[in-house]
């Protein structure tokens, strides 16, 4: 559907040539998360300034943006991950399900069960491949055997890695190249069964090979899961992307159906950063 | 000039020197204990000639192994009233080792050279290896059964030999039996009388179980009386033969084969066959028991008690200082009260470790020992049993003075595991626990064995806090044997750092220990040599298991 060509100038019309895709609505789209007046704190220093959005479910929604601007602090909101930072502090409301997450009473280990991650480097465990995947189904309590089995060998075929590992499933991860890795790391993830899978720059160590597989694995898997990844690079957000939002010190400037907002956007501020013009 | 300074020349000089000075130490004191550690199992020859002392009346025939030559001024030896002629500049004198303690009084001598004559090497002088005594230098006359001769000249020697080995053999049941089984039967008769003991403390004393300890103790005594039998028939059969040597002074001595461990004519010896004593020395020196107040035999137990001792201290150092350093690093609230801890637990290392040997006894021997005897042990009262030094003790010392490392290295290990990985673990839903011990601890685990490597090493070379807390000149018993419940970690244990001291400055025989301390300091640096290349093979083996793409 989106097209390949690496040459596409970075020049937005481009992007969309001889696409076949219609401009979407948010106003049509069943939403799976709603942000609202989300603000953050490190310290003294403001990272996230009152953001608001609806995420749609079964969609790519991508986060641009230049170095700084937090969008990949918004989106380790999403599973709570910005706990982990002491100096942290976070007012406004994330609600799935209706709940908001930063309720007291959420389960953060629950949320982030149903609220999966990957990260910008490709980060497996010292264990086996088979071990890798099992892990987050281990953590549940899952120990039958069979069970483990099954699931380890449906994430890893979702992933296109099965027919790389299948004969040396026990072997160790680290063993695997830097984009086998990715989507371990990927299947690892999805073997859990979130809805929600969160990706943080997936590509940005990768070849571009290997970024091609990933992109397509995302095309596939938003067939059952809400995705939403940060990305430097424009031409993927384009590419994988059903809605971009664009976000500059903290503020969210423009949110909207991808290939508008590439080819027709609102502001002053997003024409300039897609167009390269930003800085 | 100026441009040489400039140029950075004189540092790359002085660092290159001072490795070098360093590297030139260490490898010459490795040297030196290797020479003369590997030295001591060779069979060296045995001269005989004749010494003149001035004044004598008559020459006098010295049998014995050059132990050592040194050159002096004549000066100096006139000066300690050595009588030598006043034009001569320089003295060679020799040390003689001439065994035959028993006979002569002494057993190592210094000789001028000037007065002795030709030096011979004749074939037959035998040395004998004694269980008392030291050595014996003589030539083999004749060879007595039950005082009747049985073979003298050429038959002498393999004759000799075989009922030597026959000798052997008896003493080895002889020990046997002694050590094992009659250790074991008062090793029960003590139980009983321990539970006896128990009983009566505890005021549950019947008649039915009077009768019962009777009958245990009739019972071991009638398993003793056998043994004993037993015993009294090998050491008949042993005393059977002897052979009778003429020693250096020409008078005869009979030595029973009973008392001779074993016995070679090192002039007769081809290389090849002198390379066979010197293995088969060295495994005795190894697997062998100290005799004569640890100047004379092996070293077995104190290498046990020293692998022993290490291992206990690494059971004990282990989870102790991987879960502090786990709290420190992962749990604890960073703040000025945690680096305070950081402070004090990296400056234990530098505490002298006579001082923890001195907290050691006060604390966990006096204390601790003492309140576990009195809730577990009453019935041996007022005999200590954790309440005096021992195994568990010197282990839980040692654990005390090496937590430090295994601490700092386990929170550098900690330390350096990348946060992506306990990110990702976390964001699989993981808690902080899970997270740690799935995954950053087992990433963790070269450098804690890195802690542990520095901890056994540092542990296997210590002696002086081992002296207050367990370590002993002679154990009578190994900690591991074959009494329920095996290992016995009350008991006091010999240690190689301690035997070369004990050895070396504590024993009356200077002159026969010296070798025995560089032969024991050797196997000690083996040892440490061998325990670390096991620890480092198993860190190594980890790191390829948790090697991380990249690093």
């Amino acid at each position: 559907m989106s097209q390949r060509n690496p040459a596409a100038s970075s020049m937005s019309a481009g992007l969309f040539e001889g696409s076949t895709r219609t401009v979407r609505s948010l106003a049509d789209e069943e939403i799976a998360i709603s942000v609202e007046n989300l603000d953050l704190y490190y310290g003294e220093t403001q990272a996230l300034k009152s953001v608001s959005m609806n995420i749609p479910k079964q969609r790519v929604t991508a986060f641009i943006g230049p170095s700084g601007c937090g969008k990949s602090t918004l989106l380790r909101c999403f599973n709570r991950m910005n706990d982990l930072v002491d100096a942290c502090r976070i007012e406004g409301a994330i609600n799935l399900h209706g709940a908001n997450i930063y309720d007291r009473k959420t389960d953060v280990a629950e949320l982030r069960r149903q609220v999966g991650m990957v990260f910008q480097k490709p980060n497996p465990f010292p264990k086996s491949i088979y071990e890798n995947v099992a892990y987050g189904l281990r953590l549940q309590g899952v120990k039958n055997k069979r069970v483990l089995d099954e699931v380890v060998e449906r994430s890893i075929k979702a992933v296109g890695l099965w027919d790389e590992v299948k004969d040396r499933l026990q072997s160790n991860a680290f063993g695997l190249s830097g984009g086998q890795q990715q989507r371990l790391v990927i299947a690892r993830a999805i073997a859990i069964e979130p809805e929600v899978i969160l990706l943080d720059e997936p590509t940005s160590a990768l070849d571009p090979i290997s970024t091609a597989k990933i992109e397509e694995l995302i095309e596939e898997l938003k067939e059952k899961y809400t995705i939403l990844i940060v990305t430097h690079n424009m031409q993927q957000a384009a590419r994988v992307s059903d809605y971009t939002a664009y976000m500059y010190l903290g503020e969210l400037i423009e949110y909207a159906d991808t290939m508008h907002l590439f080819t027709n956007p609102r502001e002053k501020a997003t024409e300039d950063y897609i167009t390269g013009r930003y800085g | 000039m100026r441009e040489w300074w400039k140029s950075g020349a004189p540092w790359i000089w002085l660092n290159g020197g001072a490795v070098t000075i360093s590297m030139i130490m260490v490898f010459g004191l490795l040297l030196l204990i290797l020479v003369r550690g590997f030295g001591n199992f060779w069979p060296h020859g045995i001269f005989e000639t004749t010494y003149t002392a001035p004044g004598a009346d008559a020459p006098v025939r010295i049998i014995g192994e050059l132990r050592r030559s040194e050159t002096l001024t004549g000066q100096a030896m006139r000066d300690a009233g050595v009588d030598i002629p006043e034009d001569q500049v320089l003295v060679v004198r020799h040390l003689v080792k001439m065994g035959n303690r028993d006979v002569t009084g002494r057993d190592f001598g210094f000789f001028i050279d000037d007065f002795m004559g030709e030096w011979r090497y004749p074939e037959d002088i035998a040395v004998l290896e004694r269980r008392e005594w030291g050595d014996f230098f003589g030539t083999p006359v004749r060879l007595l059964e039950n005082g009747v001769t049985v073979a003298v000249g050429d038959s002498l020697w393999p004759e000799f030999q075989q009922r030597l080995t026959r000798s052997n053999q008896l003493f080895d049941e002889i020990r046997r039996i002694e050590r094992g089984a009659i250790g074991n039967v008062n090793f029960r008769i003590e139980r009983v009388r321990l539970d006896e003991r128990r009983a009566e403390l505890e005021g549950t004393r019947t008649p039915e179980m009077d009768a019962q300890f009777a009958q245990r103790r009739a019972d071991l005594q009638a398993e003793y009386r056998v043994l004993e039998e037993r015993l009294n028939q090998l050491y008949d059969d042993a005393a059977r033969d002897s052979l009778v040597l003429r020693a250096a002074g020409g008078q005869e001595v009979t030595v029973r084969l009973a008392d001779i461990v074993k016995a070679w004519q090192p002039n007769d010896m081809s290389v090849l066959s002198k390379i066979g004593f010197y293995v088969a020395d060295f495994f005795d020196f190894i697997f062998g028991y100290p005799r004569e107040a640890n100047t004379e035999g092996g070293i077995f137990p104190a290498i046990f008690g020293t692998v022993v001792m290490v291992l206990v201290m690494s059971i004990i150092v282990t989870p102790f200082g991987v879960l502090a350093a786990i709290y420190l690093r992962e749990y604890a609230k960073q703040g000025a009260l945690l680096k305070t801890i950081r402070i004090s637990v990296y400056n234990l290392a530098g505490v002298p470790s006579i001082v923890f040997g001195v907290f050691g006894l006060g604390f966990f021997v006096y204390f601790l020992g003492g309140q576990i005897d009195q809730a577990f042990y009453p019935e041996a009262l007022p005999a200590p049993t954790f309440g005096t030094p021992g195994l568990f003790w010197a282990s839980l010392t040692l654990a005390l003075l090496t937590l430090p490392v295994v601490i700092v290295s386990t929170e550098e290990g900690l330390a350096r595991i990348p946060s992506t990985i306990r990110e990702g673990s976390l964001a699989l839903g993981a808690t902080k626990g899970e997270t740690l011990w799935k995954v950053v601890v087992p990433l963790a685990t070269p450098a804690m064995m890195t802690g542990l490597i520095l901890a056994i090493a540092r542990a296997a070379g210590e002696v002086a806090p081992l002296m207050l807390v367990g370590v002993v000149k002679l154990a009578p018993t190994l900690p591991i044997d074959g009494n329920f419940p095996f290992i016995h970690l009350e008991r006091k244990i010999m240690h190689m750092g301690f035997h070369i001291y004990d050895v070396g400055f504590q024993s009356p025989h200077a002159e026969a220990a010296e070798q025995l301390v560089y032969a024991t300091a050797l196997i000690l640096v083996l040892l440490i040599v061998v325990l670390n290349l096991t620890a480092i093979t198993i860190r190594n083996h980890l790191r390829e298991k948790y090697r991380a793409e990249g690093d």
